[in-house]
């Protein structure tokens, strides 16, 4: 399942529903995003994320059904939040159930890789010496390239 | 066709979202660029480096030598960002 939302979540309440009812699952692998407060050497009081609405939901969708193709998994959950975050608020939750560890922690790393990739948004700090948009890091790049399939 | 500007070309376009008739002799998304630059200083500074702007068409990721045509829907972009 995926969520695009301005509010928060609890992510407690995201990993019981995401199992219950479903006694084949044996494991749940998750991943909480947060907004730091610092980039650069700088301070960062919030961020504003923006997005594509329409193709976030469609690129989500897509990033959700490769990871079920990949891995024998029982339950995913993708939430990203948009709009003004201050430091410290959740921004992603990323969640993948297994009925064993190593798919369940596999898929929920490749979520997380992909969508800082493929997913269209856009973070915006805001610090000591104004506003500016981040700019996409290679590292990210070559995380989502270790998961291409040979 | 709908043409949308996300982030910093947002910015320097001045433009969010817009309705625009397919410009004669335009086919791809490089052509369109490329008369986008022309219409404005922000549009040209906007466009100038075409290595740091990434293309949607109706919400697909595509490169610049993809096809475009009146009823699509095109969006420009930065890398993204997100998670």
């Amino acid at each position: 399942m995926i969520r695009v939302q301005e509010e928060d979540f609890d992510p407690g309440v995201e990993l019981q529903k995401l199992s219950e009812g479903n006694l084949a699952i044996g494991g749940v692998c998750s991943f909480v995003g947060l907004v730091r407060d610092f980039a650069g050497g700088e301070q960062v009081s919030a961020m504003t994320l923006e997005h594509y609405p329409g193709m976030t939901e469609k690129q989500l969708e897509a990033i959700e059904k490769q990871a079920q193709d990949r891995w024998p998994l029982d339950a995913t959950l993708i939430i990203h939040r948009y709009g003004r975050l201050e430091a410290g608020e959740r921004i992603v939750f990323v969640a993948a159930a297994s009925a064993h560890r190593e798919a369940a922690f596999e898929a929920c790393h490749f979520l997380i890789d992909w969508l800082k990739t493929e997913a269209p948004f856009w973070k915006k700090e805001s610090a000591a010496s104004g506003d500016h948009w981040v700019e996409a890091k290679t590292s990210d790049d070559d995380a989502t390239k270790r998961w291409d399939q040979t | 066709m709908k043409v949308l500007y996300f982030a910093w070309l947002k910015d320097k376009t001045g433009v969010s979202e817009e309705d625009i008739d397919l410009p004669d002799g335009v086919n791809d998304v490089a052509g369109l660029m490329a008369w986008l630059r022309g219409r404005s200083d922000g549009f040209a500074d906007a466009f100038c480096d075409e290595s740091v702007v990434r293309i949607a068409v109706n919400q697909e990721h595509v490169a610049t030598d993809h096809t475009v045509s009146d009823g699509d829907e095109v969006a420009f972009f930065p890398p993204v960002t997100g998670g």
